[in-house]
């Protein structure tokens, strides 16, 4: 059982915040680290492996702390988000070779161990340079196990396979959290990170966002106030019957051609169908809204072109949390 | 020492087509020596003109530089020594081993050569081959733990590293003897000279720098890059894609 503790971290490069100011605990079990591109999750683990020093605060595990303490490695596993490996030598090599490197006292058993929990033994003879993207992740993963350690720190596992191999490193990934040791993995999709992750944690421009269980977040994430643009046959109309709706909060109408957020009343003469204007809608009730807005036009005799959720990206989705 | 990490960077270090580059120059050295030896006889003028003026000038510095800076660089840039420094081994054992390896390289690929060049030329004639294959390792050591520091110090070390064994042993030192007295291939000049002993005068061969002051700058140059290599290599910043 290993608990890895964040207390206060940040770090910065020059002028530009990686990590501000973040405090969690990671304990035994699968623990998801969710956020967007450049959120800061790699600055993260590697602060959580040693390789990089927090600006101010601390980054222990078991209270010993990490940065420049290389025993710790002899319970941290760390599989690399970079593919880059000595790829001249075959994968049974390479594993042997971090076996040895740790040094185990069978280093042999714990190398054939390793590609027999990650299934490689088949292709364990071939140069790493012939492996795919998958079997390359799957060798990374058996290097990170030869020494059977307690807390396991994957930076981007799931990048780049396909959905078997992904499958295969899920169901591996909750095996080693049902072990009851402390695994951490980074994504930025979120249907990843629910489906293995007992705990979450979210990430957004380097600001610990939420944590919580996956239902939470995704509480979090629905209940946010969502965003439509909305095309119909009368606009005006429409807006006028949407803002009657306790389910909406805003409705806004808009030239198609004006900058987006711009008012344009006025401008766009509505019930044209050359789809010169449309509707920005903000629905405080997610799901009330989607329920009533095809009731709505049906009553006024008003013809949908096009209802599209305008603000899906991970991004403002996150943004919202660290609005909050 | 790690025998693990020193058959890992020999393996990417020889690995593929680096292996046929580190040949080319050594190749060159014999085939000119060789040449040499059939077309002029023997003559240790032309000898020491050949193994002062390309050997120990120019191959061994440039193998240095590719040992050198092979034997960390390109791991650091494609982040896979994070393999290397995500085990519980000493920074210091890390940087001591490359370094013994690179020397390794230098040794079978420029200080050999060398040798084996003295000896076709001139045969074992005042002890000339032995005296220029010494001053070779010496010198091919010196700058296989310079070029290796410079490696896990910056991005652009071949760079660097070309700019110092081209622009500040060559050229700077030719007209501000000054340098000289900080140049690796002074150091390791003179200690060749004085292997050479009285044969060295009429051999015009000369150095920079005495004995005494050659071999203490060369300890502290090795012990200490490969130190602060170890040192270095215990803050060493990995960077990711993102």
């Amino acid at each position: 059982m290993a608990t890895l503790v964040l207390d206060k971290v940040s770090r910065w490069f020059g002028n530009v915040v990686a990590v501000n100011d973040v405090t969690m605990t990671i304990g035994p079990g699968v623990t998801g680290l969710l956020g967007p591109n450049g959120a800061g999750k790699s600055t993260l683990i590697h602060m959580m492996g040693g390789f990089l020093a927090p600006s101010s605060g601390t980054v222990t595990l078991d209270g010993e702390t990490v940065w420049r303490n290389e025993g710790i490695y002899r319970r941290i596993g760390l599989v690399p988000e970079r593919e880059a490996m000595y790829d001249v030598v075959t994968g049974w090599e390479f594993v042997l070779a971090n076996a040895r490197l740790h040094r185990l006292d069978e280093p042999e058993a714990a190398a054939r161990r390793a590609l027999e929990t990650v299934e490689m033994t088949d292709a364990q003879g071939r140069d790493i340079s012939t492996y795919s993207k998958g079997m390359k992740q799957r060798v990374k993963m058996a290097t990170a196990l030869v020494h059977d350690p307690p807390v396991l720190l994957l930076d981007e596992p799931f990048n780049g396979m396909d959905p078997r191999q992904r499958l295969q490193l899920m169901r591996m990934l909750q095996a080693m959290g049902d072990e009851g040791r402390t695994v951490l993995f980074s994504s930025h999709i979120l249907e990843e990170v629910e489906q293995i992750a007992g705990s979450i944690e979210v990430m957004v421009a380097g600001r610990h966002a939420a944590s919580g269980g996956f239902r939470e977040i995704r509480r979090l994430m629905i209940e946010r106030p969502h965003q439509y643009t909305i095309r119909s046959d009368n606009d005006r109309a429409l807006a006028a019957a949407i803002i009657a709706e306790p389910s909406a909060s805003g409705v806004q109408l808009v030239a198609a051609h004006a900058t987006e957020g711009t008012m344009a009343q006025g401008v766009a003469s509505t019930g044209r169908r050359d789809g010169s204007s449309a509707l920005h809608v903000q629905a405080a009730d997610f799901a009330g809204f989607v329920r009533v807005l095809p009731q709505l036009a049906s009553r006024h005799n008003i013809r949908l072109y096009e209802v599209t959720p305008a603000d899906e990206s991970l991004e403002s989705v996150f943004s919202y949390l660290v609005a909050r | 020492m790690n025998a693990t990490v020193a058959r890992l960077t020999a393996r990417s270090l020889l690995g593929r087509r680096r292996a046929l580059l580190l040949l080319a120059l050594p190749a060159v050295l014999l085939v000119l020596a060789v040449a040499s030896r059939v077309l002029g006889g023997q003559d240790d003028g032309l000898t020491v003109g050949l193994l002062g003026g390309f050997a120990v000038a120019t191959l061994v510095p440039l193998l240095g530089l590719i040992a050198g800076t092979g034997a960390i660089g390109p791991e650091i840039d494609d982040g896979s020594i994070v393999y290397l420094l995500a085990k519980p081994l000493s920074r210091f054992s890390i940087a001591t081993t490359k370094v013994a390896v690179a020397v390794a390289v230098v040794m079978a690929f420029a200080a050999v050569p060398t040798l084996l060049a003295g000896f076709i030329l001139s045969g074992t004639s005042d002890r000339l081959a032995v005296a220029y294959g010494v001053g070779a390792l010496i010198a091919g050591t010196g700058y296989a733990a310079l070029f290796l520091l410079l490696a896990v110090l910056t991005r652009h070390a071949v760079v660097v590293g070309l700019l110092y064994a081209l622009i500040w042993e060559s050229l700077v030192g030719s007209f501000v003897p000054g340098a000289q007295a900080l140049s690796v291939q002074q150091w390791a000049l003179a200690i060749t000279k004085s292997l050479l002993g009285d044969r060295a005068a009429p051999l015009n061969v000369t150095s920079a720098v005495g004995l005494g002051a050659a071999i203490p700058l060369l300890l502290v140059l090795v012990v200490g890059s490969t130190w602060y290599a170890g040192w270095r290599l215990r803050t060493l910043r990995l960077t990711s894609d993102e």
